[in-house]
């Protein structure tokens, strides 16, 4: 573990509550090639936690493995201090040992995708009340008017009568953050929401999350947009080759990067 | 041009456009339940079904219909256990069940295909947006998957059906007197080929024409977030043409 590593968990509030997300020991391969090669992280309530690195890194996988879209090999993923089950499976892998206990914990962590994933044949405003009232069995009449007001505060209440492939990317991504939040969940998990967006269109998106940091949610957010990662979270982790190579905050890391991969990461960037 | 000929030759084929439609109908609800056990076989992921389903595909429509109704009107009979049998035998004597089973075993192997597909052609963002949503697996099928799935079949599907119109002819070589029987018997008795086989042909036609307007309303009425955008709709035709 690097010297750095030990400091950041030094500094952090060292608080007796329990992490909204804790993620221990974490490894995933595809075939022979190794993604995640023991990924650990916290995350308490309220942080924001920017996940970056190049491509291959691993980043987008292990946010997969936190909501177990991607199964990992093996290494505990605890939400809210309940420990997800695993148990052997069929081929030496480690699988879910309870599906029920997944679907449950995965209402509670609400995420974004890259290409939005909004579900084409309903409208914007049913997209917003299916897993509400179908997961949480909450009563139709109350998620539609929750509906109602997220998309307000997404700023698309006007078309919430519209089909996703009617809208822009930006309009899409953003009803895909309120089709999020009306699962009141407790962690977001973002996975490169501004990626597959034109460059006009991934600042409505950012002042989107920019508000959600601000209103104290607990975030999880792989991406590319090294402005939100420096002024919005509250801590930075940098994947190299499957590895978490630093982790601290924004402002420590972007100034006096801990790690050599790291500067050279941001100084592409700046290029 | 004898008119008089041409209407009654109308009548007496549409007098047996019940019988048609009978087969047609009873042909394709039970080759749709077929259809699905065959699919949801298929997608179970076990090694037997998958082996199971392409066997029966490969078979059922790999071969003419016509040589698998034979088959099941004439060929059966031969066997004394299918004669001496209290649930095959009143099934397999009636010609007319015969056609019902051997279109509804026939459209099954098509219509699996059919799905089978359009259940892979769906967005598996969509599905994993379910998932990570805590939609459970049955959940997950009916709100995501299968209206999607259904949506993409649909264009397939109707084809299908209208092909089933069209194989229902078949059902008049072992003696039914559906339309095509009916006709044929006209022609016999008269000599008149040209006019009998007009006026079936052309019934043929307008049934086929309601069969395949209906299908495109249906996909119409299920697909609004594959038509231009609502500011951009007025200038666009409501109904596409059919044929």
């Amino acid at each position: 573990m690097p010297a750095n590593l030990a400091a950041a968990a030094k500094a952090a509030p060292s608080s007796d509550e329990t992490p909204a997300i804790s993620v221990k020991d974490l490894r995933k391969c595809f075939g022979d090639h190794e993604v995640l090669k023991g990924i650990s992280l916290e995350a308490h309530k309220g942080d924001v936690i920017s996940i970056l690195g190049s491509s291959g890194s691993g980043k987008s996988t292990m946010l997969r493995c936190i909501n177990l879209l991607e199964t990992p090999d093996s290494g505990e993923v605890r939400v809210d201090g309940e420990l997800i089950k695993m148990k052997p499976g069929p081929n030496g892998n480690q699988v879910p040992a309870d599906i029920r206990q997944v679907e449950r914990i995965r209402a509670n962590l609400a995420m974004v995708f890259q290409s939005f994933n909004l579900w084409s044949h309903m409208t914007v405003l049913e997209n917003l009340v299916a897993a509400p009232t179908h997961v949480l069995k909450r009563p139709r009449a109350e998620c539609v008017e929750q509906a109602e007001e997220l998309l307000k505060r997404v700023g698309i209440w006007e078309r919430r009568n519209y089909y996703p492939p009617h809208m822009s990317g930006g309009q899409q991504q953003r009803a895909a953050i309120a089709r999020a939040l009306a699962m009141n969940p407790k962690v977001m998990l973002f996975d490169e929401p501004t990626s597959a967006l034109d460059p006009e269109l991934v600042g409505e998106v950012l002042r989107v999350m920019r508000s959600l940091a601000e209103e104290g949610r607990t975030m999880l957010v792989v991406t590319h947009e090294m402005g939100f990662a420096r002024d919005v979270s509250s801590k930075v982790m940098f994947l190299h080759k499957g590895e978490v190579d630093s982790l601290g905050e924004p402002k420590e890391m972007f100034a006096r990067p801990p790690t050599q991969q790291f500067k050279q990461f941001i100084t592409n960037f700046n290029k | 041009m004898d008119y008089n000929f041409y209407l009654s030759t109308m009548w007496s084929v549409l007098k047996a456009l019940p019988l048609t439609l009978e087969i047609w109908f009873f042909g394709i609800a039970f080759g749709l339940i077929i259809a699905t056990g065959l699919t949801w076989l298929r997608a179970s992921g076990y090694r037997l079904g998958e082996y199971v389903t392409r066997a029966y595909v490969f078979v059922f429509r790999g071969s003419p219909l016509l040589v698998q109704l034979y088959l099941i009107y004439f060929g059966l009979s031969q066997f004394d256990f299918v004669r001496h049998s209290p649930i095959l035998w009143p099934i397999l004597r009636d010609p007319m069940y015969c056609t019902i089973v051997a279109m509804a075993l026939n459209t099954a192997a098509y219509e699996s295909e059919i799905f089978r597909g359009a259940l892979r052609a769906v967005p598996v963002g969509q599905i994993e947006a379910a998932k990570a949503f805590g939609m459970s697996a049955f959940t997950r099928f009916r709100l995501v998957t299968l209206p999607i799935a259904l949506r993409l079949a649909l264009p397939a599907y109707s084809t299908e059906i209208i092909l089933m119109t069209k194989a229902t002819a078949l059902a008049s070589v072992v003696t039914i007197m559906e339309m095509m029987g009916t006709a044929q018997k006209i022609q016999h008795d008269t000599f008149r080929p040209i006019e009998v086989l007009t006026c079936a042909g052309v019934i043929y036609l307008l049934l086929n024409l309601s069969i395949a307007r209906l299908f495109a309303w249906v996909e119409y009425r299920l697909s609004p977030h594959l038509r231009p955008a609502p500011e951009q709709s007025q200038q666009i035709k409501p109904i596409p043409e059919v044929l």
